[in-house]
């Protein structure tokens, strides 16, 4: 375990409560999707596990001061995703379950694309994808600044990449050798039309940051022991950007959802709600 | 006569602002251009050149703003609206104290030809919530304005321009000006003109012509586009009872559609809008190029003497 989180030991998860964790919130995503009967079950799903190892285990953030100016920073550029986010902030103490239940409601704060002025704990605007990689260097620009070793983590997704501001920051991170920032992909291989090598051909992703100086890492970002590992790893690249191309399936945890494009932005009827909940029981 | 450029008196705001530790400057390839290059040489540890990618260098300065820093980027004008769903999305949206200066703006830019004239920004930008937008006429307005932004706590747009004007204020003048308050440069009871960046000379001129007319024309340096400065315009109503505006930039949403905008919803009356006629601009001098596209002093007297007879 790193020094930054030696502080945290006594309650860090092990892979089967953080399994369990992530389970819970699987359960709040479709449930959310379902009562709002829209939004992104499919990139909430994918992403669940790494939220749900960095915040259980890793990010140094506190639910009762959310605003802590020398807190991690965690920035989710698939802002869609906004149900996998939420599902993470109400297992940490962040959001209750009321809130949870005004996900795309007017006046609600759980908006329907993460927004840092709307939701405690949420520390990027995005729903406009290719963004929060610069913001997540301008966040650890100033970390650097203000002499702190707070760390920035963004999470990107594949078909994101897609955006050509992403190499812009890409080439900036790697330029201003920015150490504290580290970057997952999740690699979900599913974007809105379709699967995302038939909407833009990816071919080898993890060349593609290596080739731009970035220390690359690829996983299985469903397996909570290869998530752990990779964020020592992450911890471990003082020098410059390191990111992880996590290996996911969208949708995952719900049969009739996994590798399913139309689950990229569609909610399940009713029917398929009490399926997905008896899968994910 | 000094003859001088508003690009400069951005650059001296940054240094008049280097005492403070959160600010810090951000360029995409152009900071000999901006000026900004005077703050890097001063302050390299708070400067950050980001290359030629504007998108990203919008949203590292909104980075930066969202952990209390105070970031200015600048590139030319027409580069910055390359990222300008960035600005919408990034910075203005969750309102964060960034601010940019688009520099080389307008055809007053000159003999680079129309890729590089901007004559929107002020219009985009003015679009967007949050945001306000400011053209000063000289260095040494645009050097007190820059520097009172830096305890300006939502997004700004300062459009600057590359070439030398006459110089309008001195440095005590300079000092009084207020974000969002027009500046009275001359008073008259005939005709309102209101102008901003290079225009404000023009004006100026153009009020000597027609004094000489025996027509008194009130001159304001409208610096601030928005917000609108609707108490000065209120008052002008009453004083003059009709307006010229005066802008490099395309009469469609700038400086005119924005009094224009407020007048109808107001106090209707007669306005003669002195900008680009929708179209772009041509390689060419910059004065060259005002006098052709109906942007002279005279232009100026022609349109004030159209705006009294519609009194």
């Amino acid at each position: 375990m790193t020094a930054v989180v030696d502080e945290q030991t006594a309650s860090l998860k092990d892979s089967a409560a953080l399994e369990e964790a992530a389970r819970r919130c699987r359960r709040q995503i479709v449930k959310m999707v379902h009562r709002a009967a829209a939004g992104h079950p499919g990139g909430s799903l994918s992403a669940i596990d790494i939220l749900t190892a960095l915040y259980c285990n890793r990010l140094k953030v506190d639910p009762a001061n959310p605003d802590d100016a020398d807190r991690d920073r965690f920035i989710m550029s698939k802002g869609h995703a906004s149900p996998g986010v939420y599902a993470i902030l109400h297992e940490t103490g962040f959001l209750s379950e009321e809130d949870l239940h005004s996900y795309r409601r007017l006046g609600g704060i759980c908006q329907g694309h993460v927004d840092m002025k709307w939701t405690p704990g949420v520390d990027f605007s995005a729903g406009s994808l290719g963004m929060g990689l610069s913001f997540g260097i301008g966040c650890a620009l100033a970390a650097s600044l203000d002499g702190s070793d707070r760390t920035t983590f963004v999470m990107l997704g594949d078909g994101e990449l897609q955006e050509g501001q992403i190499w812009e920051a890409a080439m900036a991170a790697v330029h201003h050798e920015i150490g504290n920032l580290k970057v997952f992909v999740d690699r979900n291989r599913i974007q809105n039309d379709d699967f995302v090598d038939k909407q833009m051909r990816m071919f080898d992703v993890a060349l593609k940051w290596s080739g731009f100086g970035w220390s690359v890492m690829e996983i299985d970002g469903h397996n909570m022991d290869e998530i752990t590992a990779s964020i020592d790893w992450l911890d471990s690249i003082t020098d410059g950007p390191a990111v992880v191309i996590a290996h996911t399936v969208k949708g995952k945890g719900v049969s009739f959802m996994e590798d399913n494009p139309k689950f990229h932005g569609a909610a399940p009827n009713d029917e398929q709600l009490e399926q997905a909940l008896e899968e994910l029981a | 006569m000094t003859l001088a450029a508003s690009r400069d008196g951005y650059g001296e705001g940054l240094m008049g602002l280097v005492g403070d530790e959160k600010v810090v400057v951000l360029e995409a390839d152009l900071g000999k251009s901006t000026k900004s290059l005077w703050f890097r040489q001063a302050h390299p540890e708070r400067t950050f050149s980001l290359g030629i990618s504007e998108q990203n260098m919008m949203l590292v300065a909104a980075g930066l703003a969202s952990c209390g820093y105070k970031p200015f980027a600048s590139t030319f004008a027409i580069f910055t609206e390359r990222g300008f769903e960035q600005v919408r999305n990034g910075i203005a949206r969750p309102n964060l104290p960034v601010h940019i200066c688009g520099s080389h703006g307008g055809i007053h830019t000159g003999t680079d030809g129309s890729s590089a004239q901007s004559i929107a920004d002020l219009a985009i930008y003015r679009s967007l919530p949050n945001m306000t937008v400011m053209h000063p006429c000289d260095d040494l307005s645009t050097e007190a304005l820059t520097i009172k932004l830096g305890n300006y706590d939502s997004p700004s747009y300062t459009r600057t321009a590359r070439n030398k004007t006459e110089r309008i204020y001195d440095s005590d003048s300079a000092a009084t000006l207020q974000i969002g308050k027009g500046s009275r440069l001359r008073n008259g009871s005939d005709v309102a003109i209101l102008a901003c960046g290079v225009m404000v000379s023009k004006a100026l001129t153009a009020a000597d012509n027609l004094a000489g007319q025996g027509i008194d024309a009130t001159v304001v340096d409208m610096h601030t586009i928005k917000p609108l400065d609707e108490q000065l315009i209120a008052r002008l109503s009453t004083e003059c009872g009709c307006f010229v505006t005066c802008e490099d930039h395309s009469v469609i949403g700038g400086l005119g559609g924005a009094v224009a905008e407020h007048l109808s919803a107001t106090t209707p009356q007669p306005l003669e809008r002195i900008g680009v006629q929708d179209h772009y601009g041509e390689s060419g001098d910059g004065e060259e190029l005002l006098t052709k596209y109906g942007m002279s002093s005279d232009h100026i007297v022609t349109a004030a003497q159209r705006a009294i007879a519609r009194k």
